[in-house]
C-alpha cells in the first residue's frame, strides 16, 4: 500500500461522509417528498445543497471503483463505514450534538474492524505461495503491479 | 404483515447491493489497475473501459434496484429498522459473496472485521 492508496481510500470515507450529510441536509431544507408531486424529485436535484451533495457522491464513486481495481472488496468494504465514524465526531465536535454511549460503542466497532483489515494485504485472490506469512503478502502483490 | 413486506424489502437490499458490489468489484478488477491505466492511456480511456464494461453496467443495475427497494422498504418500515439492517447485513453478505465469487481469501481476521462493522452499523443508527 502506497500513501497515494491510502489517499484514495480516504477519499472514499470523505467524500460519502460530506456528500451524505449535504443530502440529508437539503432534503430537510425542501421538505419531504409525496408520492402525489413525484416532479419534485427531479426538481429537487437543482437545489444547491443537494446539487453539491450529488457531486460529492460521484466523487465518492470514482474514489470507490479506483480503491476496487487495486483491493479486495473485504478490504474496500470496511473502510466505506469510517464515514458513519466521521459523521458521529462531526457531530460531536462540530455540531455539538449529544453522541449517545451506545454510538461510541459503535464507533468503536467499526474502528477496530477497519484497523484489522488494513493490518492485512489489500489484495489475496492470487494464489498465495504455501508457507509464507499473510503480513509478507503485500510486498509480493506491489511488486507484482 | 407489513412487517413481512419490510423484511422482503431488506432482504431484497442486501441481495442486490451485494451483488452489485461484487460486480463492481469483478468489473474494475477487469478493467486493472486505474492509477496505472490513467499514467499511460488517459482519463479517457479508463473511462471507456470502465463504462463499455459488462459487469460493471450490471452492477449499476443493481445498485440502482437496491436504491428502489430502500425506498419501497422506507415506505413500508421504520428508517430506524431498515436502513441498518441492510447495511449492516450487506456487510456480511459481502464477506461471503467475495469469498465464493471473488475467490478473495476472507480469513478470521477479515471475517471478524465484517461482523464487527456489521454490530457498529447497528449501534450507530440506533
Amino acid at each position: 500500500m502506497t500513501f497515494r492508496k491510502y489517499l484514495v481510500l480516504a477519499g472514499v470515507t470523505l467524500f460519502s461522509a460530506v456528500g451524505d450529510t449535504l443530502l440529508s441536509r437539503g432534503m430537510k431544507e425542501t421538505g419531504g417528498i409525496s408520492w402525489q408531486h413525484l416532479t419534485s424529485i427531479f426538481l429537487v436535484v437543482l437545489h444547491p445543497p443537494i446539487a453539491l451533495g450529488i457531486l460529492f457522491l460521484f466523487a465518492f464513486f470514482a474514489c470507490y471503483l479506483t480503491a476496487l481495481s487495486w483491493a479486495d472488496l473485504t478490504y474496500v468494504l470496511p473502510a466505506t463505514s469510517l464515514s458513519y465514524v466521521l459523521l458521529a465526531l462531526v457531530a460531536r465536535f462540530f455540531l455539538h450534538e449529544n453522541v449517545s454511549l451506545s454510538r461510541w460503542l459503535g464507533v468503536l466497532l467499526i474502528s477496530a474492524g477497519v484497523g484489522f483489515v488494513t493490518q492485512g494485504p489489500a489484495l489475496t485472490h492470487k494464489p498465495r505461495t504455501a508457507g509464507s506469512h499473510p503480513s509478507a503478502e503485500p510486498a509480493v502483490t506491489e511488486a507484482q503491479q | 404483515m407489513s412487517q413481512i413486506y419490510t423484511w422482503c424489502a431488506v432482504l431484497l437490499i442486501v441481495l442486490t447491493s451485494t451483488a452489485g458490489d461484487v460486480l463492481l468489484s469483478r468489473a474494475m478488477k477487469q478493467v486493472g489497475h486505474v492509477g496505472q491505466l490513467w499514467r499511460r492511456r488517459g482519463w479517457l480511456a479508463v473511462m471507456g473501459r470502465t463504462l463499455r464494461n459488462m459487469n460493471f453496467l450490471l452492477g449499476i443495475a443493481a445498485m440502482a434496484t437496491a436504491f428502489y427497494a430502500l425506498l419501497f422498504g422506507l415506505s413500508w418500515g421504520d428508517m430506524s429498522l431498515v436502513v441498518p439492517a441492510s447495511a449492516s447485513l450487506t456487510f456480511v453478505a459481502s464477506a461471503a459473496a467475495a469469498k465464493i465469487f471473488l475467490h478473495e481469501r476472507v480469513d478470521r481476521r477479515r471475517w471478524l472485521a465484517a461482523v464487527l462493522v456489521a454490530v457498529g452499523v447497528v449501534l450507530l443508527a440506533r
